[in-house]
């Protein structure tokens, strides 16, 4: 039997070819199929599911693409263990939303968005600085930040007793549907008024304890005094200045806390709020939206505003989501495809307006969508939550450090334990060093 | 014509003879091979859930924090660098020089060793109650007082969260009615502590219970009767005849409580997350803390595996001592 000899021109042809089809960009058309899995985080928030099916069928409809969805609780950390267990077998979903960290911790494995991400700036505007710190690396992009899921925690401040106990009128100060008038709502103000609704039997609900809520508040407070545990380039900043007068007035402050403040954990400040015994929390509009359900006079009595002014600024925590594709995806074009699709500005609006305002977009042209100035009672309560007037900078405890490091420096809780452990009567200088150690055992 | 006899008498006998069984079909008769078989789909099970995730964590212990190196120790104090640097044990010895892993290791001895001992004194004493019960009775006391043990931890840690919550705890409320100062129960180390051992206790003391029961029941009367002939009093009773009787049940008992306990896991994990302070974080959880919720496989794997050689030590010799009685009997 002859042997059939491919030809030189034939095997350069046959590679181009197969190297064409292989690096082809995703084209949609009435041809195109194939099937994506993608992993959304399952919003607490109760329909807010249906808007992201919705896009999502309305894109696989028009392109031909079998999509999957599923919907993972971040409740026991089902999403970290699925994003762990995905990662170490190389298979599971295209698509997956990865919380703050995520992204930086599995950058080996993403698939770079730089092409994607591109055209979206375009459209929506620039990302804020805390999404580009979780979600980039040097130069590239390790997934799209993602409207789903992305959340701000400053204060929740009952208008009642601000006024009643501290004398602070908290509308005046961010009224609805206008620029904030904040500027004396700074360090000197906030703890006089913890003192002033600690004394009327009204603390502020802020927790000490080692859950997201308590780490966010400390760390916010952290950076407006310009101090940071870990610096940007990596350095042990542990016994600054800046980090000795943080941790001064955060002890001052938390002697104002409930008592048992270093117990609490993420639904403890949304129970202080609803059951009406604290004029202030730390929180996303859930707070407000369970009392809107549950204690209808409280919530009628709630208004979201920015963090108090500190030395260095003004900082509130921001904590984001992100889309991101599998370096193992069998199907990426089609999923930086739908992905856009997704950060489509109609359907971002969808989605804020599905969560009830709850999430909050990357992107700076979008921040100011009709939901939050509509929601209520009372109306204009969350008009302030997405920083609509960049009045704060959006930060993440830990930053600048590098995300790995910053991510143990969170997890593990450090800044208030530093809090805790010095409030308890250790000195500050026996916490310093502690806290010095801890933060060498993560920069192994 | 004789020859043809012969023949056909040998063709008979040779066809009257069974054929020999094949050696494959021999060993596919044996019991051994029809037990191993039965037994296959069970060690199956056993090595995709239990022996490779062993082995495989293992593994990971041995990886570097990005998990794409050999975390090799360096700088031992004891050892040539030469043979240090080929030692791929790099995250224990991170982990041996850290003040929060020393605190784990004592708090998870601290809960196992006194979470066992009260659970056994009081499975002790309850069995003993109920080993009392007229038996017409006994059956309801044996499950109402199983009913902690049945409940899914989980479940009844919940319930227990309730009780000991940070603002709204019950038993606060209950110590307001008396004018007695509110408890920060999971707020404060020692109090924290003593709330995750409590529940342990909970759940984990009807095991011991039913355990000691059992174990109560298979000895024989005769043995109280002689006792009692001989003068011996309630104490000398238990002492020389209750005790040495269940000696084996309280080993094995303890023994499989104390790997249990020092495994827990969703207790701490729900009733106060390892707070405050890291002051209740257990193997388990704060293995899970460093290996999930900080990104840190390999070092988590290490946390959880610490304790396997020295429970498996222990292990040996308690069973060495139970297999030796049970020889003498």
């Amino acid at each position: 039997m002859a042997k059939k000899r491919i030809t030189r021109r034939q095997f350069v042809a046959g590679t181009m070819a197969s190297t064409a089809v292989i690096g082809m960009p995703y084209v949609s058309s009435a041809q195109s199929a194939g099937k994506l899995a993608v992993g959304l985080w399952d919003h607490w928030v109760p329909g807010a599911n249906d808007a992201s099916k919705k896009v999502i069928d309305a894109w696989a409809a028009k392109n031909k693409v079998e999509v999957t969805v599923d919907y993972i609780p971040s409740q026991g950390n089902k999403n970290l263990l699925t994003i762990a267990a995905e990662a170490q077998a190389k298979a599971g979903h295209d698509i997956i939303a990865m919380p703050t960290w995520w992204p930086h911790a599995q950058s080996d494995l993403v698939e770079p968005m730089n092409d994607i991400m591109g055209e979206l700036i375009k459209k929506l505007g620039n990302v804020n600085g805390t999404s580009e710190y979780l979600g980039k690396l040097g130069d590239k992009w390790l997934a799209v930040p993602a409207t789903i899921g992305s959340q701000l925690k400053g204060p929740c401040s009952r208008i009642d007793l601000m006024k009643q106990h501290a004398g602070i009128d908290i509308q005046a100060l961010y009224p609805a549907g206008g620029p904030p008038k904040a500027d004396s709502w700074n360090f000197d103000t906030f703890l006089k008024a913890a003192e002033a609704c600690h004394k009327g039997g009204k603390a502020f609900g802020i927790g000490l304890g080692e859950t997201s809520d308590s780490v966010d508040t400390a760390g916010a407070f952290m950076q407006s005094f310009g101090a940071a545990l870990v610096d940007a380039k990596g350095n042990i900043t542990v016994k600054s200045d800046a980090v000795r007068q943080w941790l001064e007035y955060s002890v001052k402050l938390a002697k104002f806390f409930p008592a048992d403040a270093p117990a609490w954990d993420d639904a403890s400040n949304n129970k202080w709020l609803v059951a009406g015994n604290g004029a202030l929390i730390m929180n996303p509009p859930s707070a407000w939206a369970v009392a809107k359900r549950d204690a209808p006079q409280i919530a009628e009595q709630c208004w979201t505003h920015g963090f108090p002014q500190g030395a260095k600024g003004r900082f509130a925590p921001f904590l984001p989501y992100f889309w991101a594709v599998w370096g193992f995806s069998k199907n990426k074009s089609a999923a930086k495809q739908l992905l856009v699709a997704m950060s489509e500005p109609d359907a971002i609006a969808s989605f804020v307006a599905a969560s009830g305002g709850y999430d909050i977009p990357n992107f700076d042209k979008m921040t100011t969508l009709p939901t939050w100035a509509n929601e209520g009672p009372p109306k204009g309560t969350l008009y302030h939550y997405p920083n609509p007037h960049n009045h704060q900078t959006l930060s993440i405890t830990a930053a600048p450090a590098p995300p790995k490091i910053a991510q143990q420096i969170y997890v593990q809780a450090t800044p208030t334990k530093m809090i805790t452990r010095h409030l308890q009567g250790e000195s500050m200088e026996k916490t310093l060093a502690w806290a010095e150690s801890e933060v060498e055992g993560f920069l192994r | 014509m004789a020859d043809a006899t012969v023949n056909a008498v040998t063709t008979q006998a040779k066809r009257a003879r069974p054929a020999p069984r094949s050696r494959l079909r021999k060993f596919f008769e044996r019991k051994s091979t029809i037990a191993f078989f039965m037994a296959l789909p069970l060690i199956l099970l056993i090595f995709t859930l239990v022996i490779y995730p062993a082995f495989y964590a293992i593994y990971l212990t041995t990886l570097n924090k990005r998990m794409t190196a050999t975390a090799w120790m360096k700088n031992c104090t004891y050892l040539p660098d030469w043979i240090c640097t080929y030692i791929p044990f790099g995250n224990l010895q991170f982990l041996l020089t850290r003040e929060t892993f020393w605190m784990v290791f004592w708090q998870s001895c601290l809960f196992a060793i006194s979470a066992v001992i009260f659970k056994a004194l009081i499975g002790f004493v309850v069995s003993h109650f109920v080993h009392n019960v007229p038996s017409k009775g006994q059956r309801k006391w044996r499950g109402m007082l199983l009913v902690p043990w049945v409940i899914p931890a989980a479940m009844s840690t919940l319930a227990w969260q309730w009780l000991f919550d940070p603002s709204y705890s019950a038993f606060n409320w209950i110590l307001a009615q008396f004018d007695i100062e509110r408890v920060s129960w999971t707020g404060v180390a020692h109090w924290a502590r003593f709330s995750v051992i409590l529940v342990n206790v909970w759940i984990g003391a009807p095991f011991f219970m039913i355990m000691y029961l059992a174990a109560l029941k298979s000895v024989p009367d005769q043995l109280y009767e002689a006792a009692e002939i001989d003068g011996a009093n309630w104490w000398q009773r238990i002492w020389y005849v209750t005790l040495p009787m269940m000696r084996n049940i309280i080993a094995i008992t303890a023994l499989f409580s104390t790997i249990v306990t020092f495994a827990n896991f969703d207790i701490v994990r729900i009733l106060t997350a390892g707070g405050p302070l890291d002051r209740t974080h257990l193997f388990a959880t704060w293995s899970f803390r460093l290996g999930i919720e900080g990104g840190d496989i390999p070092l988590g794997a290490t946390v959880s595996l610490f304790m396997v050689p020295i429970l498996a030590v222990a292990a040996a010799f308690i069973l060495r001592d139970v297999t030796r009685r049970g020889n003498e009997a």
